[in-house]
């Protein structure tokens, strides 16, 4: 019932965000994970458009294109600047 | 509790929880079926009433234009309370200096038309906002991040303007306080708080809209000055040498 009435498109671009949403959590790494958010956004932004949204659609390219990744490479750059702090010590 | 116990009280919970999903998800309503009405309304009205061709926008800055001004102020709040938890004064000159530039000259030509890609994008998404999608916030930010492309790929120096707070601040009141100032305005010449002032225009051209128009700039204005502080206070705090830096760059 609900799927009978999703357009292909649609369906193709639900199904990209449904495939993309795991992958950002499996991935490990703070900046690759930065990354795979991004592209995961992008598939997100598909779907806003697909869906006839362009709005919402350009407030998430927006945020998970500028907004987001910004703060995280921070955060990374600050955790990986204390690590490095701590094996200077240690030497 | 042993492991066993926890996970029997973890599989009992999943599946108590996968159950109410189920029961939620096969509640809702088809698949673009939408009962309305306020978005049946608002279409049928803004247009006419606002000359507001995106609607999008006519709903968030007349419509509901009090939230909108709350979500100005809570990011407004927001910045402030970063810089007030970050502020370090000595760190400034220190990030400057240890951070690396590109070495790669691909890398920075791309960056560079990026820069004024995304500036163009940026200002037509603020300038367009109430005719087409688009509009302050989203607008705003893709100029504030144009501008910190800069720095990541121009140089420190050019990017100085745009983290010097004692030049953005008034801009920051200007964005922000100016949404308000329309808003009383409106009051003081005898209707409701951020009633439309200004005339309509016609539908469809840049000068349109009315109050919708100016107040869209206000909060675009607000919002790129506040990622911009948001960025330098970032930028300032976390960067850190990812290599020793050159001598004399």
């Amino acid at each position: 019932m609900v799927l009978a009435t999703l357009v292909p498109l649609q369906a193709v671009a639900f199904g990209l965000v449904a495939l993309g949403a795991p992958l950002v959590v499996l991935t490990r790494d703070p900046l690759r994970q930065a990354l795979v958010n991004g592209i995961y956004g992008v598939s997100l932004v598909c779907l806003f458009v697909v869906l006839e949204a362009p709005d919402p659609a350009l407030s998430m390219l927006a945020v998970s294109g500028i907004g987001y990744p910004l703060v995280i490479l921070a955060a990374v750059a600050r955790v990986r600047g204390h690590e490095r702090t701590e094996e200077d010590e240690e030497q | 509790m042993s492991r066993q116990v926890r996970l029997l009280l973890l599989g009992s919970g999943l599946l108590g929880l996968g159950a109410l999903f189920a029961w939620a998800i096969a509640g809702l309503p088809a698949f673009g079926d939408y009962q309305g009405p306020y978005g049946f309304v608002l279409n049928r009205i803004v247009l006419p009433l606002r000359h507001t061709t995106n609607v999008v926008m006519g709903t968030n800055f007349d419509v509901r234009g009090l939230d909108t001004m709350g979500e100005e102020f809570i990011l407004y709040a927001s910045v402030v309370g970063v810089t007030l938890l970050l502020r370090d004064e000595t760190r400034t000159r220190l990030a400057e200096r240890r951070t690396r530039r590109f070495r790669d000259d691909t890398v920075r030509l791309v960056g560079v038309a990026m820069v004024g890609a995304g500036l163009l994008i940026g200002l037509w998404l603020m300038a367009f906002g109430y005719i087409t999608p688009g509009g302050g916030f989203q607008g705003g930010v893709v100029t504030a991040g144009a501008i910190v492309l800069l720095y990541l790929v121009g140089n420190h120096r050019d990017y100085r303007p745009f983290r010097n707070e004692h030049l953005l601040d008034p801009f920051e009141a200007v964005g922000a306080g100016g949404y308000v100032i329309v808003g009383l305005a409106a009051l003081a010449s005898g209707t409701a708080f951020l009633a439309n002032l200004f005339g309509l225009g016609t539908p469809g051209m840049l000068r349109s809209s009315g109050s919708i128009a100016i107040l869209n700039w206000a909060s675009a204005i607000a919002v790129t000055v506040a990622m911009l502080l948001l960025f330098a206070e970032f930028l300032e705090t976390y960067v850190v040498p990812l290599e020793p830096e050159d001598a004399g760059s």
